[in-house]
C-alpha cells in the first residue's frame, strides 16, 4: 500500500512503521525514531453502547488533504517520513480506523508529527463516521468543519503538536 | 449548463441520495449551485452554515465559479480519525 492511502483494508501499523522507517533510514541522517497512532474503533460513546461503525470517504479529496497535511508537516518538520492509512466501511468494535506512522532522524520531531498529523486529519479530511448503536438506531457524527486554509486550525494542532515539548 | 453534484454522509441520507445532476446558468458559483439543490431538496438548508465544498475533487468557495460538467461536493462536518 502507498504510504498515503484510504482502504477498505484492515490496517497494520507494525507495516506502515516499517515501511516508513526503511524509507527514512535510506535518506538524510537516517532514521533514529519511529513513532506510531492507531486509532481503535470504541465500544461506547457519550454513554452510548456502539455495535460497529461506518466510515465513509470522498477519496479523491481524502487523498489530496492527505497530502496537503504531509507537506505542512514536511515544512515544520523537515526530514520527516510520514505513513497515513485510513480505513472505510465497516468497522468492528477494537479494529484500527486510522494509523499514523512517523519516522524522523530524533524522537521529538518523530513525536510531534504524529499528532499533528492526527489533528489535521481531524480537521479537513473529508471522512465520516457513522455510529450503529445497541438496541437500534444510529447517528452520523458531525465534527470540524473543514477548511483547508484555516490558519487558525492549523496553529491549533500545531500547538497542540508542540505541547509537550 | 449542467453539473454533476456529490453528497455525503448526512447530507446523501437527508436527500437520498448521493449524486444529483444540476441544470443552472452559465457563470454560476458554487453558492448558486447549493441554492439550486436546497430548492430541489429543502431538507439540506440547516446544512447551510456548516457546510464545506468541494469542485472536481478540489476543496473550493463559496463563490468559486464553475463550469459545465464539473463535479461540484457538499460536504458535512467532517468526522475521520
Amino acid at each position: 500500500m502507498p504510504l498515503l492511502a484510504v482502504t477498505r483494508e484492515p490496517l497494520s501499523v507494525e507495516k506502515l512503521s516499517a515501511d516508513v522507517a526503511a524509507l527514512s533510514g535510506a535518506e538524510g541522517e537516517g532514521c533514529g525514531a519511529v513513532t506510531s497512532f492507531a486509532g481503535l474503533v470504541r465500544a461506547h460513546h457519550q454513554g452510548r453502547a456502539v455495535t460497529h461503525l461506518e466510515y465513509e470517504a470522498y477519496e479523491p479529496l481524502a487523498l489530496k488533504s492527505f497530502e496537503q497535511i504531509r507537506r505542512e508537516a514536511k515544512d515544520q518538520w523537515p526530514g520527516v517520513v510520514l505513513g497515513l492509512h485510513h480505513r472505510i466501511g465497516r468497522l468492528e468494535i477494537g479494529e484500527a480506523s486510522i494509523v499514523i506512522a512517523a519516522a524522523a532522524a530524533h524522537r521529538a520531531a518523530a513525536f510531534e508529527v504524529c499528532r499533528y498529523v492526527i489533528e489535521r486529519v481531524k480537521q479537513i479530511a473529508p471522512i465520516w463516521k457513522h455510529e450503529y448503536f445497541s438496541g437500534g438506531g444510529d447517528a452520523w457524527v458531525e465534527g470540524a468543519v473543514a477548511d483547508p486554509n484555516d490558519a487558525a486550525a492549523r496553529e491549533l494542532a500545531r500547538a497542540r503538536a508542540c505541547a509537550s515539548a | 449548463m449542467r453539473v454533476g453534484v456529490k453528497l455525503f454522509a448526512q447530507l446523501r441520507d437527508k436527500a437520498g441520495a448521493g449524486d444529483v445532476a444540476i441544470e443552472i446558468g452559465a457563470g454560476a458559483t458554487v453558492r448558486q449551485v447549493w441554492q439550486a439543490l436546497v430548492a430541489a431538496h429543502p431538507e439540506l438548508a440547516p446544512f447551510e452554515t456548516s457546510v464545506s465544498c468541494a469542485v472536481n475533487a478540489t476543496y473550493a468557495r463559496m463563490h468559486t465559479h464553475v463550469n459545465a460538467g464539473d463535479e461540484v461536493a457538499f460536504l458535512p462536518p467532517v468526522s475521520g480519525g
